[in-house]
């Protein structure tokens, strides 16, 4: 049944020590549900999780023009960044189209790190090293490091006891991050994840993440950590309505109607899909990215049609599941602007049965403030 | 995986059970089914008394967080009863997926149709070689 084509993280034999059911996903075996979808949704909603994405790609930039270079690959504006600081951006074509999300870490002036996701890494590494050549150097690091989630509100408490040098980091500001060494390995957390809870995604070597994982495990023990897998994962993001890359936004769709117009700063200068997305932005938009609930019996799934009240294809599903913490079956989709509003009633296709959904307001699910 | 294979019922390739009583057969689906689903969410049994409904024909759906797999029945029959308690009641397949979950009752069109699925011992096997 193993695929060899299949890759596996460090952390695989773990994985399977605590039973998770393995799964093929973007060329990686990873594990997608240990103790059930559910269980671990609520774990990370309440108490800590951790997750292994050591699958995603790093790709570094040093040198003194990496900031120009960055930044032109990107839509958000890196100038804006400060030594650890980090921020969530696309990156477009020249069509003004999404080649990737990605999160983009100012270690300094002259050394970046871009985190791209896993399906993409082949591609977001050739693009980021074509525009390097000649200008800054550039290494695709992805099989050298590490990464592992560690999110939930318990998550400073897990890290309180990962040794010394953990002081200070519930101190990390939001989207901000560090050197450290946590459990006797040196790593960089960041205050920055993928579940609408507070938390920190820890880089670290490739071999030594199992022994960061094993000691997080440990110290999470007294609050009832769990291991999450991507099943969980995908519910936990769906909630505070972060996107999912091959989902909700693609080379066919641009950040304006994926509602990531917050992360395009024309203002910053000449970028990599600037004028298309100027010219996106000067029109009316034909459709947008609408977050809406299944008012009738069934579940949203990625690729079910989205009708109108007359039966009339007009839409697309990206994302949909039962929503575990808000209790309704929840989904993501595109749908035409003039029905985009939210109260809009229409029609999802679950397999030939017309089903009763409304648009509402997103995020879905957004965590209390303390 | 589950190795609770009752052996008082008979199986089907796609892991619904059958159970014969009083000349009506009772379907449901099989632990390693609800454990290959995860928490399932939502019943949907797209028939009601009176129907018929054909050998391995779908007769529903059945929803977990991340998948939907068909419900198919696994001979051809009169539907007698319906288990409408699932509609609301989703959970009852992960609680008890041989009692309270079971899902349709058929009589069916053959009364010795239960013969040709397999018994629990050829299912125990079923499963272990699709474990390989």
């Amino acid at each position: 049944m193993t695929d060899p084509a299949l890759r596996r993280t460090s952390l695989y034999d773990e994985h399977v020590k605590l039973g998770a059911r393995i799964v093929p996903f973007a060329g990686w075996e990873m594990p997608v549900q240990y103790t059930g979808i559910v269980d671990e949704h609520q774990a990370v909603r309440t108490a800590v999780g951790v997750f292994d994405v050591s699958h995603m790609g790093e790709l570094r930039m040093r040198g003194e023009y990496a900031a120009h270079v960055v930044d032109y690959l990107v839509t958000n504006d890196a100038k804006k960044l400060a030594d650890g600081q980090a921020m969530y951006t696309c990156a477009c074509s020249e069509l003004g189209t999404i080649l990737d999300d990605l999160i983009v870490y100012r270690y300094a002036g002259d050394d970046w790190l871009v985190v791209c996701n896993a399906s993409n890494r082949d591609k977001m590494s050739a693009h980021f090293a074509r525009a390097a050549k000649d200008h800054c150097d550039f290494a695709d690091e992805s099989d050298a490091t590490a990464l592992i989630a560690l999110q939930g509100p318990g998550a400073f408490h897990v890290l309180s006891k990962m040794g010394s040098d953990a002081a200070g980091l519930s101190q990390l500001g939001s989207f901000r991050f560090r050197k450290a060494e946590l459990a006797g390995v040196p790593c960089t957390p960041s205050r920055t994840g993928y579940t609408g809870e507070d938390g920190v995604e820890i880089f670290c070597a490739w071999d030594d993440a199992p022994a960061l994982w094993r000691a997080l495990m440990g110290a999470g023990a007294d609050i009832g950590i769990k291991p999450v897998g991507l099943g969980a994962r995908d519910t936990l993001r769906l909630e505070p309505r972060l996107s999912l890359y091959g989902n909700d936004i693609d080379e066919t769709t641009n950040p304006i109607e994926a509602g990531l117009g917050w992360v395009v700063k024309m203002e910053k200068g000449d970028f990599v899909g600037r004028a298309a997305l100027a010219k996106v932005k000067a029109e009316p938009l034909a459709r947008k990215l609408v977050g809406f609930e299944v008012t009738g019996r069934g579940i949203a799934r990625h690729g079910y049609a989205l009708l109108d009240p007359a039966g009339q294809k007009v839409g697309i599903c990206t994302s949909g599941s039962p929503g575990p913490t808000v209790g309704k079956n929840i989904g993501l989709g595109y749908l035409p602007a003039s029905m985009s509003e939210v109260g809009t009633r229409f029609l999802v296709d679950c397999r030939g049965k017309s089903v009763e959904a409304v648009v509402v307001t997103t995020p879905f699910y957004k965590r209390a403030k303390r | 995986m589950s190795d609770k294979v009752p052996s008082d019922l008979r199986y089907t390739k796609e892991h619904e059970w059958a159970r014969a009583a009083a000349g009506e057969v009772a379907i449901g689906i099989t632990a390693f089914a609800v454990e290959q689903l995860g928490d399932v969410t939502l019943v949907n049994l797209d028939v009601k008394v009176g129907d018929e409904v054909g050998s391995g024909k779908p007769f529903g759906t059945i929803e977990s967080v991340k998948t939907l797999s068909d419900l198919y029945a696994p001979m051809a029959g009169k539907v007698v009863r319906v288990n409408d308690e699932l509609a609301s009641k989703p959970e009852l397949v992960n609680e008890d997926c041989y009692g309270k979950a079971w899902m349709i009752a058929i009589a069916p069109s053959d009364a010795n149709a239960q013969a040709a699925l397999m018994d629990a011992a050829a299912y125990g096997e079923y499963l272990k070689a699709a474990a390989h």
